[in-house]
């Protein structure tokens, strides 16, 4: 199949495979990234879907968003659950009981789904080597269940199991760098995203389609309940957030590293910490260590990637 | 859309209607609601792309059309994203029912 061309007001005529009704809070940054996944190309997809806020509000028992075939098994076993379906066409085809229709495998799944409850899943199918695209919404908690810290919740996030009080000022923990944890399973192609680079997204999708084998995306999905934030910033923090270098535009293929969208000048962390409600006790005058911590971490970071990068 | 009785559903919970969600208009969510000034909008598209409740209508040679208003939550991300022209934007968020 030819690559479908990027532009606006063409992709505009074409029609959503995800569905309006559906539930997720308003200004959630999810659908979004569903929405702009789906759209990148015009192949066949069947996913799977973890428990968590997308699975949740997009398939209500008659009520489904999603256009495509999609199934929901358990929170912790969408790698799985998807790997057996890829596997399963893999073997009617051989058997001459179906056509080859290039179908693409994707499962999608939160943080907490990923990088925490899901992960051996994830990580056993990769390793197996399934034609698959594992996406994860990377909202920074359980925030289907009321905003519980997950691995992936930021350092310093004050979150309902690690509320900022007298005892602790938030997380204290930084995030576990799932996307460079997935680069090491020595899968041929993991990116990382965000929904304000809707065009970098897309690529990195269409890219990732003509790849054979295990990928992963790992995509920024503000959430505006979770982050205590107002409904209409999801795009102008996901987009903050790769200008301060907290959430890199970058992928590896077949390990080589490359950033695929470099901030003109890298803003200070603090534009992306300060209109978020969860961070707000970090600006008080006695927890500026914490401020200073995070930006040291998110530094290390990016240059970290930077040499990555360099080395090739 | 009618409520239905669990011997008339489907087993195994399948739902075999794609995008039966558009049965259920999340409209009434709304309590702030998107205006567009046309003669402020550039037709660039963001509010379309990036509007998380599919709800910018667009023309069969697309363009942008109006709101879907039994589907817009009210969100504002569409106003907060426009350019608008010449620093104009090209819509507005009002409160509902004003
Ligand atoms: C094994 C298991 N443990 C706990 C739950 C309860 N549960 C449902 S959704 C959810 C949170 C999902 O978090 P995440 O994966 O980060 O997605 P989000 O809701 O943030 O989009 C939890 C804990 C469950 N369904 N299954
Ligand atoms: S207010 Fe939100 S839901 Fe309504 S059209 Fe704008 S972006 Fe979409
Ligand atoms: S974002 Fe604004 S200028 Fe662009 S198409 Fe939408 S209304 Fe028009």
């Amino acid at each position: 199949m030819t690559t479908k061309p990027l532009r606006l007001k063409e992709l505009a005529k074409g029609e959503d495979r995800f569905a309006h009704g559906h539930r997720m809070c308003a200004g959630c940054g999810a659908p979004i990234v569903v929405k702009q996944v789906l759209m990148a190309t015009d192949y066949p997809i069947i996913a799977s879907n973890a428990t968590g806020c997308l699975e949740v509000s997009s398939c209500i028992q008659q009520f489904t968003a999603w256009k495509i075939p999609w199934i929901h098994s358990a929170f912790e076993n969408a790698a799985a659950t998807i790997s057996g379906v890829e596997t399963m066409y893999r073997s009617l085809v051989k058997q001459g009981k179906i056509e080859e229709q290039n179908v693409k495998f994707v499962s999608f799944a939160g943080d907490g789904g990923t990088y925490d409850i899901g992960f051996q899943s994830l990580s056993g199918a990769m390793e197996r080597g399934h034609d698959m695209m594992y996406i994860c919404y990377d909202n920074g908690a359980y925030m289907n269940t009321g905003i519980q810290r997950s691995s992936a919740t930021p350092f310093g996030a004050n979150t309902t199991t690690c509320p900022a009080g007298d005892a602790i000022p938030g997380k204290l923990q930084h995030r576990k760098d799932l996307t460079r944890i997935m680069a090491a399973h020595g899968i041929p192609y993991v990116a990382q995203a965000s929904p304000a680079n809707w065009m970098d997204l897309m690529k990195k999708v269409q890219k990732a389609f003509e790849i054979k084998g295990p990928k992963f995306l790992n995509v920024i999905a503000p959430c505006n309940r979770g982050w205590r934030t107002k409904t209409d910033d999801a795009i102008t923090l996901a987009k903050i957030a790769f200008e301060t270098c907290y959430w890199p535009l970058f992928e590896i293929e077949n390990g080589v590293t490359k950033i695929t969208s470099k901030p003109k000048e890298k803003k200070p962390l603090v534009d992306f910490l300060k209109p978020q409600g969860r961070f707000k006790h970090m600006f008080a005058p006695e927890n500026e260590w914490m401020l200073v911590q995070a930006q040291e971490y998110v530094d290390a970071q990016w240059e970290r990637l930077l040499k990555d990068e360099a080395a090739g | 859309m009618s409520k239905k009785f669990w011997e008339e559903l489907p087993q195994g919970s399948v739902v075999l209607e794609a995008g039966s969600s558009a049965k259920f208009k999340t409209g009434s969510w709304r309590s702030m609601r998107p205006r567009w000034i046309e003669e402020n909008c550039i037709q660039c598209m963001f509010c379309w792309m990036y509007c998380p409740d599919m709800s910018v209508k667009v023309t069969e040679e697309g363009k942008r059309a109006d709101f879907d208003f039994e589907y817009c939550k009210g969100c504002g991300i569409c106003a907060l994203e426009c350019p608008g022209k010449k620093g104009n934007k090209a819509i507005v968020m009002e409160g509902e029912g004003n």
